[in-house]
């Protein structure tokens, strides 16, 4: 029986040379790709619109498509946040995820049930997020970067009604500072709490995962979730401002 | 008989281009040659020894390992995302210096160079096209590429740091598109980039219309924005600033950065696996 266990192993080798067997891939898939790419090239031709003038500002402007998810965040929160420290906290929170995520398992495999949390929390922040935000923002934003349906004409004169009201009036807030004070509260209130319940809920884990592990991974999570949680408060509620102070908004 | 010419004998010729042996002769004496050895360091047999010095041996191939896991070519695996992000932004580069022998970042000039490559270069709308369009898939396929690694968990150690370049990769993926995206010098490329510049006023500290900037003393003239533009509107320096950043600055980076990526997988000990 040596011969034919001998044969098999030399069939199916745990290691393969990368000439031919990868090399032979990957030029078989740089055909493919470059076969596609150049009919989609000889059919499709590449926008040019009239030349630039600063002086004829077109409506709606729209940022080049990747960024249209952060373009719409726009709607819910000012620019400092939605144009500077948002793309600055996604870089950041994406570099920290492989020291944030400390679960062993699913290292170099598909696999849900062994990362289900981990999975939920990339899939919305990209799927819902980024992509769906991109898409919204392609198709459905018109003049004034108001909501139309596919089959709505853009209409460059619809007018929306703005009855937005910020956190604390809803409230019954009139006084400037108290304002301020409220909607700080809660908004620390928010962060805190969050942190606490998170602290908590988790207390066998500290020992392992570290303090500044679970402080960093919970607040990050609290901020993707605030961004969620602003979006429905101004489409539901017409909030405009949660937090209103001389130096910012939130 | 030594320094005396020998006379060819005809039949004899004849008889080796019957046989094919003049193939064999000719093929002898290049590889044989000063010139070719010198050139190709291994013979072409396929023996396990060349299989490894077709890798070890030539500078593109070598950053791949020699040998990887079998489970490593599975395309379920990797989608050959990464790879095809790879060859996308080589195709940009090709198309990219092509395009550059025509088009000159003024502001005078940008937008009748576009309409002299489209109309009167030959094959120029071609190159603008994939140009343009393998722009778009690499931000598509390094999208993809991400999700693949993050579904795999390939980011867990040994590979963190692999992790960090990419997303480096990514942000400067989507500077070169931005960048990239001003030069035709249209409408559509000058009010893009002016709704993605405007952001930078907001900057905390450093933008004129940002939080705190008050306490800073920036002006419209002199913030983060300006210094993006040279200049406080999208107008001729911002095109040149744009134009190097897209051409010399961003890609050296990207292009080093790639290498290190690339070189990292395998001292991490090639893609990772269920093992
Ligand atoms: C210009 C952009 C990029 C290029 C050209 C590139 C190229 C590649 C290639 C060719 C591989 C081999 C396996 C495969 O094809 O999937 C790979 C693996 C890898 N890439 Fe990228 N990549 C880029 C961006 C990124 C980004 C944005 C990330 C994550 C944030 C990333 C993280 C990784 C990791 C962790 C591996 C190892 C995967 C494993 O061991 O299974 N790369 N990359």
């Amino acid at each position: 029986m040596a011969a034919p266990a001998k044969k098999k192993v030399e069939v199916v080798p745990e290691k393969l040379h990368v000439w031919p067997y990868l090399v032979r891939l990957e030029f078989l898939c740089a055909i493919i790709v470059m076969v596609l790419l150049t009919v989609w090239s000889i059919t499709i031709d590449a926008p040019l619109e009239e030349a630039a003038n600063p002086s004829k500002t077109p409506n709606p402007s729209k940022a080049p498509w990747y960024f249209l998810g952060l373009q719409d965040i726009l709607v819910y929160f000012d620019p400092w946040f939605a144009g500077v420290v948002a793309p600055v906290l996604i870089i950041v929170g994406l570099m920290l995820i492989p020291y944030l995520d400390v679960n062993p398992k699913g290292n170099g495999y598909y696999t849900y049930t062994e990362r289900k949390a981990a999975i939920w929390v990339y899939s919305f922040g990209f799927l819902v997020l980024w992509i769906a935000l991109i898409i919204m923002g392609v198709f459905l934003r018109g003049p004034g970067w108001n909501l139309f349906m596919p089959w709505e004409y853009w209409d460059p004169h619809k007018v929306v009604a703005l009855t937005n009201v910020d956190l604390p009036y809803a409230f019954g807030f009139r006084d400037y500072v108290w304002s301020s004070l409220f909607g700080g509260a809660v908004i620390i209130g928010y962060f805190a709490i969050g942190t606490a319940a998170y602290f908590v809920f988790e207390r066998k884990a500290i020992k392992n995962v570290g303090f500044m592990r679970m402080f960093l991974k919970i607040n990050l999570f609290l901020i993707m979730v605030g961004i969620v949680i602003k979006i429905v408060l101004r489409l539901g509620f017409n909030i405009k401002y949660v937090w209103v102070t001389p130096w910012f908004n939130i | 008989m030594a320094g005396k010419p020998q006379i060819p004998n005809l039949a004899e010729i004849w008889n080796d281009i019957k046989s094919g042996k003049i193939i064999s002769d000719i093929s002898k004496s290049v590889t044989e040659s000063q010139v070719w050895t010198s050139s190709f360091r291994h013979g072409y047999a396929d023996t396990p020894r060349n299989r490894v010095l077709q890798i070890a041996s030539n500078v593109w191939l070598h950053l791949h390992p020699v040998k990887i896991h079998r489970h490593a070519l599975r395309i379920k695996f990797t989608w050959c995302m990464g790879g095809i992000t790879f060859l996308m932004f080589l195709v940009t580069v090709v198309t990219g210096v092509v395009l550059m022998f025509y088009y000159r970042p003024v502001g005078e000039y940008a937008y009748f160079d576009m309409k002299y490559l489209q109309y009167d270069v030959p094959f120029g709308m071609l190159m603008r096209n994939m140009h343009r369009w393998a722009a778009h898939s690499m931000v598509i396929t390094v999208w993809l590429h991400m999700l693949r690694v993050f579904l795999t968990g390939s980011y867990k150690p040994p590979r963190e740091f692999n992790w960090v370049i990419g997303v480096f990769l990514v942000t400067f993926t989507l500077l070169l598109s931005f960048t990239g995206y001003l030069l035709p010098w249209d409408q559509l490329a000058m009010w893009a980039v002016t709704v993605g510049t405007n952001m930078a006023r907001g900057t905390p500290f450093l933008g004129h219309e940002g939080p705190f900037a008050e306490f800073v003393g920036v002006t419209s003239r002199y913030d983060a924005r300006s210094v993006l533009l040279g200049g406080s509107l999208v107008g001729p320096p911002a095109l040149l600033r744009f134009y190097v950043l897209h051409c010399i600055l961003i890609p050296l980076v990207a292009g080093a950065l790639m290498i290190v990526h690339f070189w990292r997988i395998r001292k991490d000990g090639g893609i990772s696996g269920p093992l």
